[in-house]
């Protein structure tokens, strides 16, 4: 890391569920600005490593730090402030289903931020602007379609705009085109300067979005590297997720 | 566990006041249609009851107190609770059992709010304050629901009705007995609340966190009610 405080760092992290490490002994960096795909068969802690991050897991053993904060363990004032620094894109959205788009993602501002309503609806806009729903800000959730929705939780993701930001399965259940969308609206962030650490199967959408790569299998990181150096791996794991071109 | 950290988390700051005010809206004022209904029934049956009974012994004259004494002790505390525990526990278990299984309460958490003070401390607050409210509602509709049976038995005036009605009650029968919903509201409240975060398994677990809110939080209310009756004779003994 050349002395540069890691973005995100896994010490020596171990998670027990039902018995099972599904993060056994993990430790890892990722560095600011730097974008890095989690990869792994379904049930191998890909989700569980985002949540850990986010501080809604805690491991069972080891350290997580955000920008040089410790997460695991931390008291919940100062959980509160790390995770303003973190957007997390939930799988299936997770909207508020009680109150509209724009209220969605005016959501985090109206807790964390002392901006009236006029510079609120203003941010808000601009936010679903960049999403492509500019036009969408008093639909309520149930009256949009699983990518419009998945743009949605992204515009509440960044809407403070966090120096990190996590995502889980960005294309599950979206079509090839809407699934494209998606990953062109994170390269733009990553290239904005947005740490990202994404979950996915989905391959060419990892290629796309992540420089570097990261592929989990039985609590271990069995795999790690850009995606042209994945591709010379001779694990038969490996091999057979970088051939794939499924769209998760 | 649960319970505990509700209780202590009431009384400290920050306080969710519009959420607190909303849930007071949707847990209370919107109950009132089915407690003041419902009591105007209960009112009218109790009376009808009580006529018979008392006929028997030429003492029609008390069934307007015996009535009012009856709802305020007992019948309109424990009907309330009861019927909230349908209405209320019912929709607390389902809605956070939802948010549950569709990650909503991760997301609150993930926007850096304290999803149990955001959601249950709110509801529990809300049920604090709604149950009294509620059960005096209950209680007006009851004994007015007396005089509707009342009038058409015998023709009795409001009056006299309401005379008769509020002879034998005095005031800390009906504090006790009223605020005493309140430990109806926080067990509602927070039992819902404790199913509907803990809801695993999807729609499936959604309806089972509502079925075991309302079940458990009504044996519990009938239980801790028991409890509270003894408590009430030993703190107000003139309420006897």
């Amino acid at each position: 890391m050349n002395g540069v405080m890691p973005a995100v760092r896994f010490d020596h992290v171990t998670t027990v569920l039902g018995g099972r490490a599904v993060l056994d002994d993990i430790s890892f960096d990722i560095a600011p600005g730097e974008s890095v795909v989690v990869l792994g068969k379904s049930g191998t802690g890909k989700s569980v490593t985002l949540k850990t991050i986010m501080g809604l897991m805690t491991p069972d053993a080891g350290q997580v730090f955000v920008e040089g904060e410790q997460v695991t363990d931390a008291p919940r004032h100062v959980l509160s402030e790390i995770r303003q620094r973190l957007g997390f894109l939930f799988q299936n959205s997770a909207l508020f289903d009680s109150i509209s788009v724009g209220e969605n993602v005016a959501f985090p501002l109206r807790r964390h931020t002392d901006c009236d309503d006029a510079k609120i609806e203003e941010i808000v806009s601009g936010k679903l602007a960049q999403v492509g729903l500019e036009s969408d800000y008093d639909k309520m959730p149930s009256q949009l379609s699983g990518g419009m929705k998945k743009r949605v939780g992204l515009a509440r993701a960044i809407v403070l705009d966090p120096p990190i930001l996590l995502v889980d399965e960005p294309s599950a259940g979206l079509d090839p085109i809407t699934g494209g969308e998606i990953d062109d609206l994170l390269c733009a962030l990553r290239d904005q300067g947005t740490t990202l650490v994404m979950v996915t199967h989905n391959i060419p959408s990892a290629r796309k979005v992540a420089r570097r790569l990261m592929v989990l299998d039985a609590g271990q990181i069995v795999a790690e590297g850009t995606a042209e150096e994945l591709d010379r791996s001779e694990l038969p794991l490996v091999q057979t997720f970088m051939k794939s071109e499924g769209s998760g | 566990m649960f319970a505990a950290r509700a209780a202590r988390d009431l009384f400290r700051p920050p306080y969710e006041f519009s959420e607190i005010l909303k849930h007071l809206y949707e847990l209370g004022a919107r109950s009132a249609p089915l407690i003041a209904v419902s009591g105007l029934a209960v009112g009218v049956v109790l009376s009808m009851h009580t006529r018979a009974t008392l006929e028997r012994f030429g003492a029609e004259s008390m069934i307007p107190a015996g009535l009012a004494m009856a709802l305020i002790r007992e019948t309109g505390p424990l009907t309330t609770g009861l019927l909230l525990s349908g209405r209320i526990g019912a929709g607390i278990g389902a809605e956070l059992g939802a948010m549950r299984v569709t990650e909503q309460i991760d997301a609150l958490e993930a926007s850096g709010v304290d999803s149990f003070r955001y959601l249950v401390v709110t509801r529990v607050a809300a049920c604090l304050i709604a149950f009294p409210l509620l059960t005096t509602i209950m209680n007006f509709a009851g004994i007015y629901g007396g005089y509707l049976a009342e009038t058409l038995a015998s023709g009795m005036s409001l009056q006299l009705y309401s005379q008769r009605a509020f002879a034998m009650i005095d005031f800390p029968m009906f504090v006790a007995s009223t605020l005493k919903t309140m430990v109806f509201g926080f067990i509602i409240a927070t039992v819902s609340s404790y199913f509907g975060f803990r809801t695993t398994q999807g729609t499936e677990g959604v309806g089972r966190a509502s079925t075991q809110s309302v079940v458990v939080s009504s044996i519990l209310l009938i239980i801790v009610n028991v409890l509270l009756v003894q408590a009430i004779f030993v703190l107000f003994p003139s309420v006897r």
